[in-house]
Formats: structure tokens, sequence, C-alpha cells
């Protein structure tokens, strides 16, 4: 009984959390004169599925789903592979030009991206990589970069230095103890970086919107702006219906990780 | 175990399928290969994305020596999208835009001057006053078309039947509109009850104000000597203070929709709140398609003041100044924007097309959904004064926009927003005439 109020607020911050989801799931049931009502309904009078039609007949969701899913996974893991070594480099190699490392890691973050993009563009322009994945990829990949490194230093910090040198006085190499002893520790911060380059890779539009030109290329959230017209105004029926479409992949990927996730957010924040 | 399954899983499906590219070309064709054009379309309402892909469809059956890719873009960031592709030299061949971004375009060379390429047929079935909202200076001293002008936008007055009805007052029709008096009058004889007459949804004032404001000759701005400062007099001050007066004298105008966006106040209009709703043609198509069963609504004739002139822009399509395939762009622009294909993008976006023909085709001058009046109010668009003003963007954003709030939110009097538009905007002005 004395728990009861923490149990209510958990419920009261589930409700907050699920309303967005739940509102769009109500919106994407809603005939368009429904909408237009100034009294709102949780609950569609008389639902349809037609503004889903809509949304998947106009719109190539599947593959744009697929596709930024790609991107998404791809960018994840080439920012781990090229910020774990990097990472660990930093935070156990201390010295002037570690110290300058981190500097400029901290100072790439405060670029306007408007100000590169198109120098970025010609770049790309001259690698051949405009209006495709690989070039999407390699965009986010870099920008990605700095903070993914930034996380995982504080959890390559977190785990002992005796333990390495614990495993050294028992004949391990330092490969051989960067693998045995100081990975199965990172795990947690793996996949939390992990899931913010995902996140970060999935929801990114002004790269993808001067990268990508074609149809057979273009990602979610381009293919979801598109419900947009000009001042704002939207085709909220198909729009929500898209847009619910949209959250489940991510739904999926969170659901798979987020008990690793779960524990590497602590192991950051009690550690890092 | 299943995490690191499930991360080279992901390796491999995203070396295996990231690395694909969907680009179409676009370059030099191949001997005996079809020419490949792309198109950047804006097109987003269901009705106008149907005809678009259609006309696309149509055009590459008929000519399967020039092939084009549709290619949807959104109204929000095309010219984020543009001002990068252009930059970097991988701009669509043609490009759907209004006429307002095409001047920045054009002075910076990313745009073909369309002068010398057009048909006798597509420019003499659109109206002089259509290619000057497309004709800019090239950034060299002279002048050229850069777009070719399809779809405008009139102010007309939506209004709920029963309401208009009740209130005796006189129907206005295309060749006998209401003035602004017999507007403001009709007003007031609706307001009673709860009910107000009108609504001004000003959330974004300043496109809105200084179109009407033709009605009444107001320009806001003057060129003289080579220079263009603002100019706030009798003539521009009519509009402001008609519609403040239905706010704050008559209380005709429901205050509630004043911060609202242009369609935010629909809800309230199919309740009966209020009886009139001034907007752009374009918003029929939602009234058509939310207005609960049994709602009764009538498009009503644009408002006469000296005159019924009102500023309009146009969407335009335009052909990138690095398209290695003018010619067949130009090609492809006629067919698309002939008359009986500019009736179907009209209908489809529920606008104003600018071709003769098109505007007589019986499906947008149907009684239904007030075709016969919005497209009958084409004939008092001219070009928005506006259009050519350097700086206007800025001054819009930094200066009218919240000048114009404040007044209507009766916070200032409109001689003090007459001289800070004036004052703040010459300001701004002068920095891009230096």
């Amino acid at each position: 009984m004395r728990r009861a109020p923490q149990y209510l607020a958990l419920a009261a911050y589930i409700a907050f959390l699920a309303f967005p989801l739940a509102w769009l799931l109500s919106t994407a049931l809603k005939t368009p004169q429904e909408m237009a009502q100034t009294d709102p309904t949780w609950i569609p009078r008389a639902p349809t599925a037609a503004n889903f039609a809509d949304a998947f007949g106009e719109q190539d969701l599947v593959g744009a789903a697929t596709r930024s899913l790609v991107v998404a996974l791809m960018s994840s893991v080439v920012t781990v592979v090229i910020a774990l070594p990097a990472a660990y480099a930093m935070a156990r190699h201390r010295g002037l030009l570690n110290r300058v490392a981190i500097g400029w890691v901290l100072v790439s973050q405060v670029f306007p991206v408007i100000l590169i993009i198109i120098p970025l563009f010609v770049i790309l322009r001259d690698l051949e990589l405009v209006n495709t994945l690989t070039g999407l990829v390699l965009v986010h990949v870099t920008f990605t970069l700095p903070f993914a490194l930034w996380m995982l230093q504080g959890y390559v910090r977190a785990v002992p230095r005796e333990l390495e040198e614990a495993a050294a006085v028992d004949g391990a190499s330092r490969l051989r103890s960067i693998g045995a002893v100081v990975a199965p520790l990172l795990a947690p911060g793996v996949v939390a970086t992990l899931l913010f380059a995902f996140i970060s890779s999935w929801n990114e539009f002004l790269f993808a919107l001067v990268v990508l030109r074609d149809p057979g290329v273009m990602t979610l959230p381009l293919t979801l702006a598109r419900f947009v017209g000009p001042e704002g105004v939207a085709r909220l029926g198909p729009l929500a219906a898209a847009s619910l479409m949209a959250t489940i992949p991510s739904l999926v990927f969170f659901a798979i990780i987020q008990r690793r996730l779960k524990s590497g957010l602590m192991a950051g924040a009690m550690k890092g | 175990m299943r995490m690191k399954s499930a991360l080279a899983a992901a390796a491999v499906i995203a070396l295996a399928a990231g690395c694909g590219s969907g680009g179409s070309g676009g370059g030099q064709a191949e001997p005996g290969e079809p020419v490949k054009l792309t198109f950047l379309s804006l097109a987003w309402q269901k009705e106008s994305l149907a005809a678009n892909k259609q006309l696309v469809e149509e055009w590459n059956k008929a000519n399967a020596g020039i092939q084009v890719t549709y290619v949807q873009g959104s109204w929000d960031n095309v010219n984020d999208q543009l001002v990068t592709q252009f930059a970097g030299g991988t701009a669509p061949d043609v490009i759907h835009n209004d006429s307002p971004a095409l001047s920045g375009f054009a002075a910076d060379g990313y745009l073909l001057d369309l002068s010398g390429r057009l048909p006798a047929d597509l420019k003499a079935d659109i109206p002089r006053p259509a290619w000057d909202t497309v004709t800019f200076g090239d950034g060299k001293g002279g002048q050229g078309v850069y777009g070719v002008p399809f779809l405008q936008e009139s102010q007309v007055v939506i209004a709920n039947r029963k309401l208009l009805d009740a209130s005796g007052v006189r129907l206005p029709t295309p060749d006998n509109p209401w003035t602004w008096d017999e507007f403001a009058e009709a007003a007031r004889k609706m307001t009673k009850d709860g009910v107000f007459g009108v609504a001004w949804p000003m959330k974004s004032p300043v496109n809105k104000t200084l179109n009407l404001a033709l009605n009444f000759g107001g320009t806001f701005f003057r060129t003289a000597g080579g220079r263009t400062t603002v100019k706030v007099g009798p003539e521009e001050k009519q509009v402001l203070q008609r519609i403040h007066d239905q706010l704050y004298k008559d209380r005709s105008a429901d205050p509630a929709a004043l911060g609202q966006g242009t369609a935010d106040p629909l809800p309230a209009f199919y309740k009966g709140e209020f009886a009139m709703l001034p907007a752009g043609v374009y918003l029929r198509q939602q009234v058509a398609e939310q207005a609960p069963d049994g709602f009764e609504w009538v498009t009503l004739p644009p408002l006469k003041g000296t005159t019924t002139q009102q500023g309009a822009v146009s969407q335009t399509l335009s052909i990138a100044r690095d398209s290695k395939h003018p010619d067949e762009a130009m090609k492809f622009i006629a067919f698309f924007l002939n008359g009986p294909n500019q009736a179907r993008l009209a209908k489809g976006d529920w606008l104003l097309p600018t071709s003769v023909k098109a505007a007589s085709d019986p499906a947008i001058t149907t009684k239904e959904n007030g075709w016969d009046v919005a497209t009958a109010s084409a004939k008092d668009l001219v070009v928005a004064p506006f259009l050519r003003v350097n700086g206007f963007d800025e001054w819009k954003s930094k200066v009218a926009t919240p000048v114009l709030q404040e007044f209507y939110s009766n916070k200032i009097s409109i001689d003090e927003a007459a001289r800070r538009l004036v004052a703040d905007g010459d300001k701004v002005l002068e920095r891009y005439q230096r």
C-alpha cells in the first residue's frame, strides 16, 4: 500500500510516454471529417483504413523503411567499429595528443551543419557518392562519430585499469586482455552507443534530403515529409498512418536490445 | 551470443544492400538510349499527386526517346535541397517551385533563361501578368524568364450558406462582388447569438495583407532612382484598418481565430461559430473533404476596394542551367502545362490555372465546390509588387510579421505600425541595395 504513490507516478509516466503513439493510432484511424471536429475523441467513431491505404498506395513506405533500416544499421555498426579502438586509445593513453584530440571532438560538435553542407556535398559528388546510400552512411558516420567516441571513452574509463594489469601479470598480451577482460565489460556501453548512432541515423533528414535524389534511394524521413504541404499544412490521416508504421522498426530494434541498453545507461551513469 | 548474431546480421545486411544506388543518371544519353530527365515535383495533395504521376506516365508512354523520372519533393524544404544541389551541379532537370524562390536562383545563375525557348502556343496561352511573375533580373543587368507559371492562388471568401441566407444580405457574384463596405456590413449582420460574422486567421499575416492591399492600390513598396523603399500610405492602410475594425470596432470578427494558421479555424467554421472565412482558393479542398454531412458552404468572389485586383505569385516549372537536355526538358514542360493538362493539375491542387484554354475547361468552371467563382477570380490577379523586392523575405520575417501581428492584436496603433514597417523595413532593404 505504501508503494501506491510510486505505482501511480509510474502509471502516469507510462501514460505520458504512450500518449503520442496512442494519439497517432487514433488519428490514423479517423476520417477527415472526424479529424476536423472541435471535440476530439480517442476512439474513432467510424474507424477507417483509408489513411493506411493512401499512405501505402502513394508512397513506397516499405522500401523507404528498408533503406532507412539499412542505412541506420550500417551507420551504427561502422560508427562503433571505428569509435571503439579510438575511444580505448584516448582513455588509456593520456598526453598532449590525447587532450588535443578530445578538444577537437568537442569543437566539432559546435559547427552548424548548414555551414558545411555544401562543401560536404561537393566532396561526395567528387567521390561519386551523391544519390547513394553509401554516401549517406558515410555522412551519418562522420557526424555521429565524435559523440560516439566521447560516449565510449567514458565507458572505457569506467573499466578499472587494474583489471588489465592483473591480466598482464597473468601473462596475457595487451590484445588478449582487451579481448577477454575489457570487451565484455564494455558491452553495455557499446550497445548504448549503437542505439544512439542508430536513432541519429534513423531520424536524420537534412543530409538525406540533399544527398539523395532518386525515388529508389529515398529514406523514410524524406518519404514522410511528402505528406506535408506549404506552410506546414499536412495530410494528417496518411501522415499519422505512415508515421505509425515508421515507428515499428525502431520499436523492434529497441525491444531486441533494451535490456542491454538499460545496463549500458546505468554503467555510464554510475561510472562514466 | 544473440547480440553478436544481431550485429553480424546487421553488418551483412548493410554491406549487402547498403551500397546500392538508385541513381538515374541524367547525363548524356548513349546513342540509341533514351534521354533521361529528372522532374522534381512538389505536388502533395492526393488528387494533385495522382494527376502529376498520371501525366508523367502518359508522357513516358508517348515519348520513348525522352524518359522522365518523377521525384516528389516537399514545399517545406525544397529550397534547402535546391541550394545544395545547384551548388553541386546535380539539380533535377525540371524543377517545380514558386515564383518568389526563382528570383534568387536566377540571379545566382542556377536557372535557364527560357525566353528564347518557349513554344509559341505555350507563350500565347498564358497571359502577360502571369509571365510577369517569373521575369527577373539575371544578376548581370539583363532580364530573363526563369520558369513557366502554371498555378495561381486568389483570396476568396468561404461562407456558411445557412448563416449567409439567414442574414438576408445580397449574394455577391463575380460580376457584382461585395465591396469591403458591404462585406463589413454583412459580417455585422451575421454577428449575433454568439456567432461571429468572420474569422481572420493571422498567424502569418504578411502575404494575405499585402495581396489584399492591392484592392485599394496599396503596394507597400516603391522604387525610384533604382532604390526600393517601404511605403505605408493611405492606400496601404485601408485593408489593415478594415480588418482591425472588424476585430475591435464592429466586433464582428472571431478573436479566437486571430492567432491561428489559415486552416486552423475550419473546425469552428463547421461548428457554426463564425460565418465567413477569407482564404486562398485552395482551402476549398479541405472544406470539401472535411465538412460534416449536411454542412452547406459557398465560395464568394474576391472583395472589391477601388478595384478587385489582388497580388499573385505563381507555381512554376523551371529548367536547371546545368541540365544536359534543356530542349527535351522544354518539350516536356510544354506538354505538361498545355491547356487540358493544366486544367487537370489545377483541379488536383484546387488552384487557378494560368492557361487561358484551361480556364474554360468544364472541370474547373463547374458550380460544384465553387469552381466557377474561384476560376473567375483569376482575372483579378496581377503580379504581387513584393515579388521583385530584394530583401522582401527578411523584411517579411523580421519586420512585417511581428508588426502586423502586434497591430492585429491591438497592441500598437496603425500609425505606429506604419512607422515601424517603413523605418525598420528601409534599414533591411538598404542592406540589399548597397
